[in-house]
C-alpha cells in the first residue's frame, strides 16, 4: 500500500524573544501515516493548546516543521515548487473553523468558488464553470439557485460552511483538513455538515483529517482517533474503543467532561486539577494534572499497545508491549 | 394577531401568574408578555413575541434555540440594553417586586449588576486589555456604592475572586496574563460582585474546550448556590443544559414554544420542534446516524402565517397555517405553544 501522507517524527517549536528565547513545543515527534488506497476519517482531538491547529497548518504547508519531515505522495512538501506545489495545493484542501471569517463581505459567495476554478483552470468556458459550481453545491445539499449571487451576510452559518465544503469538493482533493468545521454552527445544522463530510469520504474517496475538541461528533464521523495533549500523543486507536473505554488518564478526563445530553449520565466527579502555565520540557506532559502520577512519569512515557486497535502513552500500562512511534498508524483502523 | 385573541391570552396569563403565587416560594423573576421589535430598512423584525416565564430563587433555566431565534435579544431586553433600531414594545420584567421596565434610567443603571447581572457572550473579550483585573472590578463596585471605602471594596473583590476559584494574585494581573477559562471566571466574579438576584449567562462557554467548560459551569453552579440567585443560561448545547439546568425553555422565531423541567423535556418533549431538537442529539448508541431538522429557521422579517414553525413541522395541521397558537399551560411547570395541545390548559 502506498502512502498518501506520511509524518516522520514531526516536531514544531515556537520560540519568542530575541535574547532570552522562550520556546513552546507545540508538537512533539508525531509520526502518522495515511494510506492512499483506503480513504478514511481520522480525528485529531485535544483541548485548546494541544497542537491541533499547528498540525493542520503543517499539513497544509503553511508553516514548516522544526524537525522531521512531512511526505505527501513520496515528496517532502517543503521542497515542492512551481507546478508540483500548485498540484499539492489543489489536492490538499481545508475547511476552517469560522464560516464568518473566510468570506469577503464585498463579494457574492460564488466568488469563493470562481477563484479556484480560474486559478486551477478547471473549466474551459463560463458555462462549464457554472455547471461545475452547481454540481459541487448540490453535492453538499444546497440549492444553487438559493446561494449563487447572494452575499455572505444573507446566508446562515451552516450554509456558508457548506459552501466552504463545496469549494473543497470542486477541486477534487485527495485530502481534506477540517479544522473544527462545526464548532461555530448550530446543533441542528451540525448534523448536515458532518453528513456532507462523511459522504465526501465515502462517495468521492477523500481522506479527511477531522480536527476537533468535540468528542461526540468525532465519535459519529471518524474511524480512528488520535488524542493530543500539549503536542504529544496521549492515546490513539479505534474511535469506538477509545471513546467507550478510554485508558489514558487524560482521555478519561476529556470524556468525563463531555456534557452528555442525557440525564442519566451525569458530569464526571473526577476533580479537575488546574493546568500549570509554562511549558514542561521533559516527562509526561500531563504529569502536573494527573491524579495517578508517580516519580516514573518524569521520564517520557513511550506508547504501550493495549489492544489490537488501542494504544496509550502512559506508564500505568508498562506491562504491555511497547510500540515504536512509527508503528502508531498500523493500529488505526481504516 | 387581532385584539380579541390578544386579550384572551392576556387574561389566561394573568390567571397563570396567580396560580404561581400560591406556590411555596415566590418567583424572584417574572417576565410577562415581553415584546421587542427591530425596525430595519427591510421592515419590522419581531425578535421577541409575547415571552412569558418566571423563575424562583436558586432555580436554573436554560434557554435554547437556533441562531437568530431571539435568545440574546431576550437577555438584552431583560437588562433593558436593546439598542436602536431595536425597541422594547411592551411587557414587564419583575425582579423581586420591581418592574425594571418602569424604572428611570438612573435607577435602571443601579439595578444592572445590583439586582440582575449579565455575563455576555464571549465575555472574556469584554475585559479592558490595558487595565488590571482589580481596577476593573473596583470600578464596578464604586459605580454602585460611591460611599464605600477602598479597603472594603478590595475585600469584596477578593471575596468574589475567591468564590470563582481564582488566586488573589489575579487581582493585580492584566487580562492577557490569564487563560480563556480564567478570564471567563473573572467575568463571573464581576457578575456576582453585588450579589444579584438574577444572573443571565449568554453562552458563557461557547469558545472553551470541554474541560475548561466544565470548570466554568461548576463555578457558576457553586456561586449561584452561595448567593441563591436565579440563573438563566442561554445556549444551544443541549448536553450542557442536561448537566446544568432545572428547567428548559425552547425558543423558536422569538417565541417560547415549550417550557418544561429538564427531565420532562428530555424524556417527553411535547412541541414538535422540541421533539426534533431532542431527537437530533448525538449519543453513543446510534453511531453514524445524523439527523438534522429539515428546513431553515425563518427570517424574522418574513415570518410564515399562523404558527411560525409550520413549514418545518412534522405534525402540521390545517389550522397551523392560518391560526397562531396560544400558550397552553399543561401543568405547573409546563407551557407549550402548539395547536396539538390547544384546549388542554390546566384549569
Amino acid at each position: 500500500m502506498s502512502e498518501l501522507l506520511e509524518l516522520k517524527n514531526v516536531s514544531k517549536v515556537y520560540s519568542r524573544g530575541l535574547i532570552n528565547t522562550e520556546s513552546t513545543t507545540a508538537l512533539r515527534e508525531i509520526s502518522l501515516t495515511l494510506g492512499e488506497d483506503a480513504p478514511t476519517i481520522l480525528t485529531v482531538a485535544g483541548e485548546s493548546g494541544s497542537g491541533k491547529t499547528t498540525l493542520a497548518m503543517l499539513l497544509l504547508g503553511f508553516i514548516k516543521p522544526t524537525t522531521g519531515q512531512i511526505i505527501y505522495r513520496g515528496r517532502d512538501i517543503s521542497t515542492l515548487r512551481g507546478r508540483e506545489r500548485l498540484e499539492f495545493r489543489r489536492e490538499v484542501q481545508a475547511v476552517f473553523q469560522d464560516p464568518f471569517a473566510v468570506f469577503n463581505p464585498f463579494y457574492t459567495v460564488d466568488h469563493l468558488l470562481w477563484v479556484p476554478i480560474k486559478r486551477f483552470k478547471l473549466a474551459k468556458s463560463k458555462a462549464e464553470a457554472r455547471a461545475k459550481m452547481d454540481a459541487a453545491l448540490t453535492a453538499v445539499g444546497l440549492r444553487p439557485e438559493d446561494v449563487v449571487g447572494r452575499f455572505p451576510h444573507q446566508l446562515s452559518g451552516g450554509q456558508r460552511q457548506r459552501i466552504n465544503v463545496a469549494r473543497a469538493l470542486l477541486l477534487k482533493p485527495r485530502l481534506l483538513i477540517a479544522d473544527e468545521p462545526v464548532s461555530m454552527v448550530d446543533a441542528s445544522l451540525r448534523a448536515s455538515i458532518l453528513e456532507t463530510l462523511r459522504n465526501l469520504q465515502r462517495d468521492h474517496g477523500v481522506s479527511i483529517i477531522y480536527i476537533t475538541h468535540d468528542l461526540t461528533t468525532a465519535y459519529h464521523i471518524a474511524n480512528s482517533i488520535v488524542v493530543l495533549y500539549r503536542g504529544a500523543v496521549m492515546e490513539a486507536g479505534d474511535v469506538e474503543t477509545v471513546i467507550k473505554k478510554p485508558q489514558h488518564p487524560y482521555t478519561q478526563l476529556l470524556i468525563d467532561s463531555i456534557p452528555w445530553p442525557s440525564l442519566d449520565r451525569r458530569w464526571g466527579q473526577n476533580e479537575i486539577i488546574a493546568r500549570e502555565s509554562g511549558g514542561v520540557q521533559t516527562g509526561c506532559p500531563f504529569f502536573s494534572r494527573c491524579a495517578s502520577a508517580t516519580e516514573q512519569c518524569k521520564a517520557d512515557p513511550p506508547l504501550f499497545k493495549l489492544e489490537a486497535h488501542q494504544t496509550a502513552s502512559c506508564f500505568l500500562y508498562k506491562e504491555k508491549p511497547e510500540l515504536e512511534p512509527r508503528q502508531l498508524s498500523e493500529l488505526l483502523p481504516v | 394577531m387581532n385584539a380579541a385573541t390578544a386579550t384572551t391570552r392576556r387574561t389566561k396569563e394573568r390567571k397563570r401568574g396567580s396560580d404561581q403565587k400560591q406556590g411555596a416560594i415566590e418567583p424572584v423573576l417574572r417576565v410577562r408578555n415581553l415584546e421587542v421589535t427591530y425596525f430595519t430598512d427591510a421592515g419590522r423584525a419581531r425578535a421577541l413575541d409575547d415571552v412569558t416565564f418566571s423563575l424562583r430563587p436558586g432555580e436554573k433555566l436554560g434557554i435554547v434555540g437556533e441562531s437568530g431565534s431571539g435568545k440574546s435579544t431576550l437577555a438584552l431586553a431583560m437588562m433593558r440594553m436593546i439598542k436602536p433600531p431595536g425597541r422594547i414594545e411592551g411587557g414587564e420584567v419583575f425582579v423581586g417586586g420591581t418592574d425594571l421596565m418602569a424604572l428611570g434610567d438612573r435607577a435602571m443603571r443601579e439595578a444592572r449588576l445590583g439586582k440582575i447581572s449579565y455575563i455576555p457572550q464571549g465575555a472574556m473579550n469584554s475585559l479592558n486589555p490595558v487595565m488590571r483585573i482589580g481596577a476593573q472590578m473596583e470600578d464596578a463596585v464604586r459605580a454602585h456604592m460611591p460611599d464605600e471605602k477602598k479597603p472594603q471594596i478590595v475585600e469584596r473583590c477578593m471575596a468574589a475572586l475567591k468564590s470563582v476559584d481564582l488566586a488573589r494574585s489575579a487581582f493585580r494581573m492584566f487580562p492577557h496574563e490569564l487563560s480563556g477559562g480564567m478570564k471567563q471566571r473573572v467575568c463571573i466574579a464581576i457578575g456576582i460582585l453585588l450579589q444579584p438576584q438574577v444572573i443571565i449567562a449568554d453562552e458563557p462557554t461557547s469558545a472553551l474546550d470541554v474541560v475548561t467548560q466544565r470548570q466554568v459551569m461548576e463555578t457558576i453552579d457553586r456561586v449561584q448556590k452561595q448567593i441563591n440567585a436565579a440563573v438563566i443560561l442561554i445556549g444551544h448545547d443541549m448536553g450542557l443544559m442536561a448537566q446544568f439546568v432545572d428547567k428548559v425553555a425552547v425558543m423558536y422565531a422569538g417565541r417560547l414554544v415549550e417550557v418544561a423541567t429538564v427531565r420532562d423535556m428530555f424524556t417527553g418533549p411535547r412541541h414538535p420542534y422540541a421533539k426534533a431538537l431532542i431527537s437530533c442529539l448525538p449519543n453513543l448508541d446510534n453511531k453514524g446516524v445524523f439527523q438534522g431538522i429539515p428546513g431553515l429557521a425563518p427570517s424574522l422579517l418574513r415570518l410564515p402565517a399562523g404558527c411560525t414553525f409550520h413549514p418545518r413541522c412534522a405534525e402540521v395541521m390545517d389550522r397551523c397555517r392560518v391560526k397562531r397558537p396560544d400558550a397552553e399551560t399543561l401543568s405547573d411547570d409546563r407551557v407549550v405553544t402548539c395547536h396539538l395541545y390547544s384546549g388542554n390548559t390546566k384549569k
